[in-house]
């Protein structure tokens, strides 16, 4: 090893009362790929962004090459030859790729784009990127977009690369190519931090592993002297069999019917692909994939709230036993048909709540229509706000107080409890632990499983396999818009799910 | 924000963070600070310009609101009409629809009773005139607000431009009937039915402008409610903060704003039938004013609180008619006045951001540590 | 009728310079994200201020020399107009105030002191009658000295003041600027997307601030060559009129191009004037021409909104605020 290119000592962040970093001491050493491993909420973008200038620490020291630096703007960090790829792509959409990476550069002489074109065109060749200098941004795939910011930082001359969950958004095909690029740059000497939470990425392209969990640095090991089960416990804590209760089916029946279902996004590109499945009654049907691969549009579809182009949603209602097929039907008409499907949406300030109202008022959201009268009738859901806050525990000044100052945990406590107030039939929740500590987590856990007991057919969207694979009784797998395939909770391997997640195009033989 | 870049050895000698939340009593402290500052420095402008001194200047404002009855009274008729347009543009506003268009919504509500007077003179009894000229402009500032409405709700046109033009089209329609009513070509339009008064709102109890400012009244008290505690408040409200949630729960964006645009439109159409009809009894291209965008500054400032409004309207309209006073005494221009309102206004929304935002000095950052 | 044509070409040119001088400055000021209503009231600010500059060099010179008499209104009208957007930039950028209420405030306020001291400035001396600045006008309105030699078409194209042909100077520089070179890339993605403008370290404030202030200022020489040029000298209140919000309409009409509101603000120009060369046109039908203007502009307007073509649009951040640690 040789020198330290990078440190952090002490590091603080705190937005408002959250401390998203608390006391980070972490270093990169010149020329080694070092991976910064965290589950997700963990801490890793903001550390992250603070070296590059996104975001000023409250407090600690930054030093680069042994220097300690100040590092106050996106300028700075240039200026410290460092570079960022965000997770979601800091591009101007109007602009050309050439212009997008020419973009703030203080370079001498004239400007002029087209020898830029040209210098771009020299860098994709030298790592093999494939990209057209003079395409606009909103014309491109995303992976375009990814290799696009890759080429700014290379074109500024970065010696320090950070890479925000950068396979996230990749094929399989994509994430080797893009490894390839990042050890040829280290072989260019070049000092490459690439946030991941992804075990297996980390144990094939890292030199040392360091692991934040909960805002808080763990420790950092050299790859080679580590394991999986090592590093998952240093990134989850102590090691736990996740230990979630799983009951069995009791009385299953068809309740929701989905059938050659396709949709387009706003663009127009196709996002799911003749998706067909069917949600029982008292089960939890888990939908794996990696993020974007149609999971939002999917259940969306189901609510009403996403125009379907082919295909159709079929519920068998339990008690008239009749049935309705959903396609093109608002939410409002959905819930007149006496179709009672509640939805725990992945954006919950965005979508699920409204952040600047108090709890009774966002209780409100489903109930407010009630009676005839012209007026809101306050009392209903001040009582479900209270009774929401006492059973779920949610922490919180009172009813009073606007959801958008209690923590992620709370939020998705009071939304899930006021989904579940309904006492729906159908209940779909995407990502619905993303963020939350353990404790929220298995809350939620707990309450999935007791609408599955009472006879609710769940559909649970989730990330972590080890979840999916404890709690669901079957797991659905979604890869670029098809079903790839679908497995039974109880017998399924990790590895096997991996597979058919990053396999879009086996999807025709499995169904 | 930050000062110059100097490498390896200053911190920022500002950082600017959000806060959590400030207290109402200490944020509505802030607020009064920078009233009291924008007062004090409108007073020095006021010193600067024509010698008199704090005192005496203050004294002259209070005199040029309260002098007399007919100063008490136009002072309530004019903050019961920038408070009724003010309610007007409100609940586009609480919607985050940018209802700059006011200004042609009340004009042509006034220029539709010009019309209905014009036209029908005493061929009809008062009463059913009055009636008829009501509807008229409620109707015409609907059409008016309802235009740029349509568009956004289904091509999401910006509706800030667009309104802000629909002002001059209001404003060319106006001079287009004067000069087509008043046969000399001479640009002013005279008292409508000077002589039957036909057309004309009735004083009550007397009264010149009372009845207008019921009306008023009446209203503040019941956007108050339909904003607070009716359902379709709550949808302004929804949609306002977060159109995603709204489609979520199945609210109608598109119904919300066309239905909201249409009460906004109606209400500045009524505000136009109230200075036509009960004040005026005739109608120019500067029948509201620039009313219409001093509203924007009202409802803003009140932070959509009608109640607030009637603060906010009372506060810009006494310092409008006081700076008038002053003016005239002093031989000066009455647009002093637009002067010491900008001021104001200024030193209000300046203030928002010390209680939004939270400023953490250089030194007490070191002290942190 | 040849010489009618030209006389109403002349006379739309005339018209067309305030306009033009007001877009483009919105132009530059709407391109850093920055949507400044208060432009009708820094143009009024524009005028008044040169008015002010003059006044006080006529009246305290006792031969004053020409160039000066030209130099001190503008540099009076420069810092006035751009202080004006200064305190827009203040309250917008720094204070993160609305857009919409501070330029409306902005405008209020303009409009007041350009008829406040327009209407006082006299008097504030000890003096009476209204304002007239005849020499300093005759100044501004020099023309070019070969436009006669030209017939008729230097009478019609060349026989202005100089500041018509800054207005189109200072049009064909900003579009240069903002199409062709680093600043203008700069500065446009700062109005498209803050965010990654700031990452990409882009000073978004310096580059508001500096936009709003520049444009302030180009808007406010439309003032300027309104009471110097137009109205010889001679400040009347509210003579101004509307032309402000015309050049907000010109904005739009010319999609934010620089070069398009040359033709569109004579497009308007000429609208704006028509009616006098229509023989036979009734008083009210006059009125309703003027009309046209804003109603082509609405045209435009919904015409974009329904394309929805990505490069005809107004800039992505158009009237928000930026704060970088906003998540």
């Amino acid at each position: 090893m040789s020198d330290i290119a990078l440190q952090l000592k002490g590091i603080t962040k705190r937005f408002g009362s959250v401390v998203a970093n608390k006391n980070i001491n972490l270093c990169a050493y010149t020329g080694e790929i070092l991976s910064l491993l965290g589950e997700n909420g963990s801490g890793k973008t903001t550390l992250m962004n603070m070296i590059s200038g996104i975001y000023y620490p409250d407090e600690g020291e930054i030093f680069i090459n042994g220097q300690e630096v100040v590092i106050k703007s996106p300028r700075d960090a240039f200026d410290y030859k460092i570079g960022m790829i965000h997770q979601h792509f800091k591009l101007v959409d109007v602009f050309s790729a050439a212009e997008n990476i020419v973009l703030g550069l203080g370079e001498q002489g004239r400007y002029n784009i087209k020898n830029s074109s040209k210098k771009v065109s020299q860098i994709a060749e030298k790592y093999g990127f494939d990209i057209d200098p003079e395409k606009k941004i909103h014309e491109m795939s995303v992976s375009e977009k990814q290799t696009v910011e890759i080429i700014k930082v290379l074109y500024r001359g970065a010696d320090i690369l950070i890479l925000d969950e950068p396979t996230a958004v990749l094929t399989p095909q994509e994430t080797k190519k893009l490894f390839d690029v990042l050890r040829k740059m280290k072989e260019d000497g070049k000092t490459i931090i690439i946030i991941t939470h992804k075990l297996h990425e980390v144990l094939a392209l890292s030199d040392r592993v360091a692991v934040l969990r909960k805002g808080e640095y763990i420790g950092t090991v050299i790859t080679s002297q580590t394991n999986e089960d090592e590093l998952t416990e240093m990134m989850v804590g102590k090691k736990v069999d996740l230990n979630i209760k799983r009951s069995d089916p009791v009385n299953p029946q068809k309740r929701l019917e989905v059938k050659n279902l396709n949709c387009n996004n706003r663009e127009g590109i196709k996002v799911l692909n003749d998706v067909s499945f069917e949600a029982y009654s008292g089960e939890i049907l888990g939908i794996a994939g990696i993020a974007g691969s149609g999971q939002r549009e999917l259940l969306e579809a189901i609510a009403g709230l996403q125009h379907i182009e082919q295909g159709d949603i079929i519920y068998n209602d339990p008690k008239t036993e009749k049935s309705e097929n959903l396609k093109d039907k608002t939410p409002l008409q959905i819930r007149s048909l006496g179709v009672r499907l509640s939805f725990v949406p992945e954006d919950r300030l965005g979508m699920g709540l409204v952040g600047n109202m108090d709890i009774v008022d966002n209780m409100l959201l489903r109930s407010y229509r009630k009676g005839k009268s012209f007026f809101l009738q306050k009392k209903e859901p001040k009582t479900l706000a209270e009774k929401i806050i006492r059973q779920l525990e949610v922490v919180t000044p009172s009813a009073n107080t606007p959801v958008r100052r209690l923590s992620g945990g709370n939020v998705q406590k009071v939304l899930v409890g006021r989904e579940i107030s309904s006492s729906p039939t159908v209940l779909m929740a995407a990502y619905p632990v993303r963020g939350l500590d353990i404790n929220s987590s298995y809350t939620i856990y707990n309450l999935l499983n007791e609408q599955k007991e009472k006879g609710v057919a769940v559909i649970f969207v989730g990330e972590d396999l080890d979840v999916l694979i404890e709690l669901c009784d079957r797991i659905l797998v979604i890869g670029s818009g098809r079903i790839t395939g679908i497995v039974d909770g109880r017998t399924a391997k990790k590895e096997e799910i991996g597979y058919l997640m990053t396999n879009s195009n086996g999807g025709k033989d499995n169904e | 924000m930050n000062n110059s870049l100097k490498k390896n050895t200053h911190e920022p000698f500002l950082h600017i963070t959000k806060r959590g939340e400030m207290p109402i009593a200490k944020a509505w402290i802030v607020r009064l600070a920078a009233i009291a500052a924008s007062l004090l420095v409108s007073a020095a402008v006021i010193v600067l310009l024509t010698g008199y001194n704090p005192i005496q200047v203050f004294k002259a404002m209070f005199s040029g609101n309260f002098g007399s009855l007919s100063k008490v009274r136009t002072l309530f008729q004019n903050i019961a009409m920038l408070l009724c347009i003010s309610l007007a543009v409100t609940p586009a506003f609480k919607m985050k629809f940018w209802n700059l268009g006011a200004e042609g919504q009340v004009l042509v509500g006034g220029l539709a009773s010009a019309a209905c007077m014009f036209y029908l003179k005493d061929s009809l009894p008062n009463i059913a005139l009055i009636l008829i000229m009501f509807v008229a402009s409620i109707l015409s500032g609907i059409v008016w607000g309802l235009i740029p409405a349509v568009f956004k709700a289904k091509w999401n046109a910006n509706e800030t431009l667009f309104t802000l033009m629909m002002n001059y089209v209001a404003i060319q329609l106006v001079s287009f009937f004067i000069m087509l009513w008043v046969p000399s070509g001479s640009s002013v339009m005279g008292l409508i039915n000077a002589d039957s008064r036909a057309g004309w709102l009735p004083n009550i109890f007397g009264q010149k402008y009372l009845l207008n400012i019921l009306i008023v009244a009446v209203l503040t008290a019941v956007m108050y409610f339909y904003l607070k505690s009716s359902k379709q408040g709550y949808e302004i409200a929804v949609v306002g903060e977060s159109e995603n949630t709204a489609k979520y729960i199945g609210i109608n964006v598109k119904k919300v704003i066309i239905r909201t645009m249409t009460i906004s439109g109606g209400l500045c159409g009524l505000a136009g039938f109230l200075l036509v009809s009960g004040t005026n009894h005739t109608v120019t291209k500067e029948l509201a004013g620039g009313m219409g965008f001093t509203a924007v500054m009202v409802s803003w400032l009140a932070k959509f609180n009608p109640l607030v409004m009637v603060l906010t309207s009372f506060l810009i309209v006494f310092l409008q008619r006081g700076a008038g006073e002053i003016a005239t005494v002093c031989r000066l221009n009455e647009s002093v006045s637009d002067i010491l309102t900008g001021i104001i206004i200024f030193f209000i929304i300046g203030s928002e951001f010390f209680i939004n935002y939270k400023i953490n000095f250089k030194s007490k950052h070191k002290e942190e540590k | 009728m040849l010489s009618t044509v030209c006389a109403f070409i002349n006379a739309a040119i005339i018209q067309s310079i305030p306009l033009l001088f007001g877009s483009v400055g919105e132009i530059f000021t709407e391109k850093s994200g920055n949507l400044n209503l208060g432009i009708p009231g820094i143009m009024y600010m524009g005028g008044i201020s040169g008015i002010i500059g003059g006044y006080i060099y006529e009246k305290s010179a006792e031969n004053p020399i020409p160039i000066l008499m030209i130099l001190i209104p503008l540099l009076s009208s420069l810092l006035g107009s751009a202080f004006l957007a200064f305190i827009y930039s203040f309250l917008t950028i720094t204070l993160r105030a609305n857009q919409n209420v501070t330029g409306l405030a902005l405008t209020t306020f303009g409009i007041g002191i350009g008829n406040f001291f327009g209407g006082s400035l006299l008097s504030l001396f000890g003096e009476t009658g209204s304002i007239s600045l005849i020499k300093t006008g005759l100044c501004y309105k020099t023309p070019l000295p070969f436009y006669t030699k030209l017939g008729l078409f230097g009478e019609t194209f060349l026989s202005f003041g100089f500041l018509v042909y800054l207005a189109i100077a200072i049009a064909l520089i900003s579009s240069f600027v903002i199409n062709k070179t680093r600043v203008g890339l700069n500065l446009r993605a700062v109005g498209e997307n803050p965010a990654t403008a700031d990452a990409a370290g882009i000073s978004v404030t310096k580059y508001k601030y500096l936009a709003t202030c520049i444009g302030g200022a180009i808007a406010g020489l439309g003032g300027l060559y309104f009471v110097m040029d137009y109205t010889s000298g001679a400040w009347t209140n509210n003579g101004f009129g509307d032309r402000g919000w015309l050049a907000v309409a010109i904005v739009i009409f010319a999609i934010w191009k620089p070069k398009s509101a040359i033709l569109s603000s004579l497009l308007f120009g000429g609208l704006y004037i028509i009616c006098v060369y229509i023989p036979g046109l009734s008083s009210s039908a006059k009125e309703l021409i003027k009309m046209l203007p804003y109603l082509v502009t609405i045209f435009v307007l919904i015409i974009i909104s329904v394309r929805r073509k990505k490069e005809n649009m107004p800039p992505a951040s158009l009237g928000l605020s930026y704060f970088r640690e906003d998540r």
